[in-house]
Parts: C-alpha cells; sequence; structure tokens
C-alpha cells in the first residue's frame, strides 16, 4: 500500500510537471501582452509583472488596422477553404467507399500515391505561378490546403462502416448516386466530417506558407504571416546588434503590443479548444482504429 | 499509421470482374462527377509537378518554360554538392529529425504509461488537454515564445542569467544552443498529439493480464516493465519507423518561423528545406532548388519505401502502402 503511494505521488508530479511544461510558455505570453511597457523594459519579460496593463489590447482595438485586415483574410480563407475542402472531400470519400465503382482501389491509389512521391515546392511553385495563383486571395485558398489525400481516406474508412444496404435500397427508390451522397452519406458521416473541417480549418488558420510562397501585397497578408514580419522585423533590430540602443532611435510596436497581437491570434482558438480538441482525438481515433 | 491499410483492407475486386475505367464511368456516371474536383486537384498540383523534375538539369527560365530551357546535365547538382552547404544542411536534417523522434518519443511513451496509471479521470483529461494544446498553435507563436525566453535584452533566460550574474548572451547570434532549444520546442509541440495515440495503444491492452499478473504478485512498476512497455512496443516500432522514413523532410514551418534568413545560425539549424527555399525565393534559381530537391526526394522515397518494408516485414497491420 505504502509502495503505491510513493508511486503516485512521482507519477503526479511528473505529469504535472511535463504540464507546466506545455503551458507556462503560453502563459508567458499572455501575461507579457498585460505587461506595463516601463516594467518591461526595467525587469524584462516576466511570468508575474510588476505592473500590470491593459494598453497594448487598447493600442490594438483602436489603431491596429493591418491586424483586423489580416483578421478578415485569414477569416475569410478559413471559412471558404473549409467549406470547399470538406466539400470535395466528402464527395470524393462517396465515390471511393461506394462498392458498386469496381476501380475505386485504383483511385484510391491514386491519390495516395502522390502523398508519397511527388515534385516538392519547385514544381508547385511554378505551377501556381503560372495558373496566377499570385498576389490574390485565391492563392491562399487553393495551393495545398484545399485537398488533403489523408483527410479522403479518413472520410472513406468512415462511410466504409456505413452498412450498403442502405444505398441499395436508395437506389431502387430512385435515388442518384449524387442525392444518395449529399442525403444520407454525409448527414449520416457528421462525426467524421466534424473532425476532418478540424484539420482543414485549423490548418487554413495557422498557414503561412502560401502567403510566404505566393504573396505579396500586404492588405493579402493572413494573420500568421503578419505575425511572422512583425516579429522579423522586430528580432533584426533589435537581437541581430545586441544592444539596446537602437530600440530609442526607430519607431516600432511596443514589447507588450507585439505579444498581444501574438495572443489575439490565438484567441479563437482557445475560445473554441474544448470543441475542437474532442473532435480532434475522436479524428484521430477514427483514422487509426478503422483505418 | 493512420492511413495504413487504406488500400488493403478493401476487398480487391468484386465478384462480377472489373472491367474497363470507362464501363465502370458509364455504370457509375454520377459517382465519378462527384470525385471529379479530388481527381482534378490532385493532377494538377500531384501529377503535374513530376514533370518539372527535369528542370534539376536546365536553367530553367520561367519565360521559355520547361520545353525551351537551355539542358545543363549535372551542373546544379555539381554546384550544390561542391559547396560546403550539401553536408550541412543533410546532416542538420538527418541529425535534428533523429534527436527530434527520439525525444518525442522517450517522452510521450513514458507520459502515456504514467497517464494510464492514474485512476483520476479529471486529472487525466486537464493534463492530456495541456499536452495537446501547443499542437493547435502555430511555428509562428511559437517564435515569439521562443523570443520572449531569449531575447537578449528582455529574454526570461538572460534576466535569469543576470541574477546569477552571469553575462548575457547573444542567443540569436550564438548556433550552438539551438539544438537544445529546437529539440524543446518539437518535445513541447509534438508530445501531447503521441501521447493520445500511445495512449490509446496501451488502453487498448487486454486487462486481464494485469489482473493476472497482480495474482502473481506483481506490482505496478513490473506491470509497467512486463506487460504494457512490451505491448505498446510495436506501435512504437511502426511510428518511428514510419518517421524515419521522412528523415531527409525538414518541417520548413518550423524552422522558418524560428530561424528566419538568420544566417548566423546556419551552421546548426540550416536544414535541406530552408535551403531549397531560399534557392527558390531569395536567390531566384528554380534549377538549383530543384537539384536539391531531387536529391532530397530520391533518398526520401528509398527511405519511406525502406521502412516500410521493414513495418510490412516486422508488423503486417502498420504498414503504409
Amino acid at each position: 500500500m505504502k509502495k503505491t503511494g510513493f508511486f503516485n505521488i512521482i507519477n503526479y508530479s511528473l505529469i504535472t510537471l511535463f504540464s507546466l511544461f506545455c503551458a507556462l510558455p503560453l502563459a508567458l505570453l499572455f501575461m507579457v501582452s498585460l505587461t506595463d511597457e516601463k516594467s518591461i523594459i526595467k525587469n524584462g519579460y516576466q511570468l508575474l509583472p510588476e505592473q500590470f496593463s491593459l494598453e497594448a489590447y487598447k493600442m490594438i482595438f483602436t489603431g491596429g488596422h493591418d491586424i483586423f485586415n489580416s483578421y478578415l483574410v485569414t477569416i475569410f480563407v478559413t471559412v471558404a477553404g473549409t467549406l470547399i475542402a470538406v466539400m470535395i472531400t466528402a464527395m470524393a470519400a462517396y465515390t471511393l467507399a461506394n462498392k458498386n465503382v469496381s476501380h475505386r482501389n485504383t483511385l484510391s491509389l491514386f491519390f495516395f500515391f502522390t502523398m508519397v512521391f511527388n515534385g516538392g515546392i519547385v514544381p508547385w511553385y511554378i505551377i501556381c505561378v503560372k495558373l496566377g495563383l499570385r498576389n490574390n486571395i485565391l492563392a491562399l485558398i487553393i495551393p495545398s490546403l484545399l485537398f488533403n489525400p489523408f483527410n479522403l481516406f479518413l472520410v472513406r474508412n468512415y462511410m466504409n462502416g456505413i452498412p450498403d444496404s442502405l444505398r441499395e435500397s436508395a437506389l431502387i427508390d430512385g435515388a442518384g448516386d449524387i442525392r444518395i451522397a449529399f442525403q444520407i452519406y454525409l448527414p449520416l458521416s457528421t462525426p467524421v466530417l466534424a473532425a476532418v473541417s478540424l484539420f482543414y480549418g485549423l490548418a487554413y488558420w495557422n498557414n503561412w506558407w502560401n502567403a510566404i510562397m505566393l504573396v505579396e501585397k500586404k492588405n493579402l497578408y493572413p494573420l500568421q504571416y503578419f505575425l511572422l514580419k512583425l516579429k522579423s522585423e522586430l528580432t533584426m533590430l533589435t537581437d541581430l546588434q545586441g544592444s539596446s540602443a537602437v530600440l530609442s532611435t526607430i519607431t516600432m510596436p511596443t514589447e507588450s503590443l507585439k505579444m498581444a497581437t501574438a495572443i489575439i491570434t490565438i484567441g479563437p482558438i482557445i475560445l473554441l479548444y474544448p470543441y475542437l480538441q474532442r473532435y480532434f482525438v475522436k479524428g484521430l481515433m477514427i483514422g487509426s482504429i478503422k483505418g | 499509421m493512420e492511413m495504413k491499410t487504406n488500400l488493403k483492407k478493401l476487398p480487391n475486386s468484386k465478384s462480377g470482374g472489373k472491367g474497363s475505367f470507362i464501363k465502370d464511368i458509364i455504370r457509375n456516371p454520377l459517382s465519378y462527377l462527384l470525385i471529379l474536383p479530388a481527381v482534378i486537384y490532385t493532377l494538377i498540383f500531384g501529377y503535374m509537378t513530376l514533370p518539372y523534375m527535369v528542370i534539376a538539369f536546365q536553367k530553367f527560365n520561367f519565360r521559355t518554360g520547361i520545353f525551351n530551357s537551355a539542358w545543363v546535365g549535372f551542373k546544379n547538382f555539381e554546384f550544390f554538392f561542391k559547396s560546403a552547404s550539401a553536408a550541412t544542411v543533410t546532416w542538420n536534417t538527418v541529425r535534428l529529425n533523429t534527436l527530434f523522434i527520439f525525444f518525442v518519443t522517450v517522452f510521450s511513451v513514458s507520459l502515456a504509461i504514467l497517464l494510464n496509471e492514474i485512476k483520476n479521470k479529471w486529472f487525466v483529461k486537464i493534463t492530456q488537454s495541456t499536452f495537446l494544446f501547443p499542437h493547435f498553435i502555430s511555428w509562428v507563436i511559437a517564435s515569439y515564445i521562443i523570443y520572449t525566453l531569449f531575447s537578449y535584452n528582455y529574454g526570461i533566460v538572460n534576466r535569469i542569467l543576470g541574477f546569477f550574474s552571469i553575462e548575457p548572451i547573444s542567443w540569436y547570434m550564438t548556433p550552438k544552443p539551438w539544438t537544445p532549444i529546437l529539440v524543446g520546442m518539437r518535445v513541447w509541440q509534438a508530445t501531447g498529439m503521441s501521447v493520445v495515440i500511445y495512449l490509446a495503444a496501451i488502453v487498448g491492452i487486454d486487462g486481464s493480464l494485469y489482473e493476472a499478473a497482480k495474482i502473481d504478485g506483481a506490482n505496478r512498476w513490473h506491470q509497467i516493465k512486463h506487460i504494457t512497455l512490451p505491448l505498446v512496443m510495436p506501435t512504437v516500432a511502426i511510428l518511428t519507423l514510419l518517421s524515419i522514413g521522412k528523415i531527409m523532410y525538414g518541417d520548413f514551418g518550423m524552422f522558418w518561423a524560428i530561424i528566419g534568413d538568420n544566417g548566423i545560425l546556419y551552421p546548426t539549424v540550416d536544414v535541406i528545406d530552408t535551403y531549397v527555399f531560399r534557392a527558390l525565393r531569395l536567390s531566384g534559381d528554380p534549377s538549383q532548388a530543384m537539384a536539391v530537391g531531387l536529391f532530397q526526394a530520391t533518398i526520401g522515397f528509398i527511405l519511406v519505401y525502406t521502412t516500410n518494408k521493414i513495418v510490412k516485414k516486422s508488423f503486417s497491420e502498420g504498414a503504409l502502402f
């Protein structure tokens, strides 16, 4: 009995320790965003600041036009992209799960092949340029993110579990494949579609690859790219020269403002987290158990 | 791992035989219509990339295109392999990925085993959510976190060093420490997700094994050592092998967000993917970039193929294809 108690104490402490390792860096970011500027200059970044201030958030909400523009870009791209991506995926998954389609395995292979072998980023970039996907909002929606074979297989595996007799009886009642897909299979696949929407949505929300490759116009910067630019300008100024003398000569967003900007971009993720986590774990399980 | 048996589990053909593709399309026109967008997308962004790989042997020019650019043989490869960067970026990619795989696996397997021993459901739920959270955060945000820790002026680490009267270190100008920093960030970001997978594998272990062990007088440590660990090993092996298959690919998002084009740090953190990106977008030489990309893809494909073969041979269920 005594031994179990000892084991438990160690066990709980180790897990708590790792939880802190996961949570503290984000807590730090959050606390710095709430720190008074003078406090930062005096004490550096702190987990428990000497003086709190909401100034950074006030500044963002009153004068941060650039970031709001980026917010709008990201929201639009995420919503539009996810909707189209889920649609494309679900429709294709129905066909791969349709036992009447005798070449469905060849089709699966067709999608799978590009997952293991493709030309990489250089041809991808050339193709995007040729399609005119540069410096427009479509460049943020279409390349890379609009369809992912992994998600396709996830949905297909789930749909394979729907009894075939449903489709057959609908066929007898005169419904076509499109109607069967949209009115029977899609509604029955809600759990996996929710998980897949989450995967797509998150990929869009956190994406800056498309922006760094294909977008130069500032008004098209999605949030993450906006943040990246903001940071690289600041590290260049302060850290590469390794002195604080430069700080005073150049006007730039204040320290807390920078962190506050980072925090408001993860705001939606924090708010949606309970939902995100549930469907994420579910999606992962569907993939590994049924796959 | 998730996509493993996609292609295998289905029956290979219908009892009636396959018939030609065209017949199949005529029989199921609407089904083929439904899959058409995905097919077109894959053709454009997947298969169309393949012919462009030949530009590695050309001096590619956007205006003249793939058919009218001058052929230069292996010059682009020569340029890369003769440069000092070739060895650096290849070694960094393999070295950092190996460290990532090792530490993430060790942490996530240990934590999954520990979590499995805890009976308090509420505690497990909260901690697991905390582990997983960093997975949802982009590398750009992660780079902000690193900045709050390692910034020269205000960074916490330098302040702590100051507390012990150690001179502050200009982290962004010192290459060496970035290996452990990146490994730490990788563990921070990726462990939660692996814990979910390993925990699922552990929960799936037959409970009667533990019952029997208890009757034989095994304590919890014995149970972990002789039941949980051996039974979770196949999953560990499969996931590790599959990651080894991808060892030639650096995580561009991670490296670029954290390091960017800070050349001072290249000796320890420049990877193939960031090198290719710079060749393509900063020095604007697609052929040069493609040569390196082709080198990466070739070794990468051999590795994927080999590791998959090993997985298939040893664990019939985990293979990718």
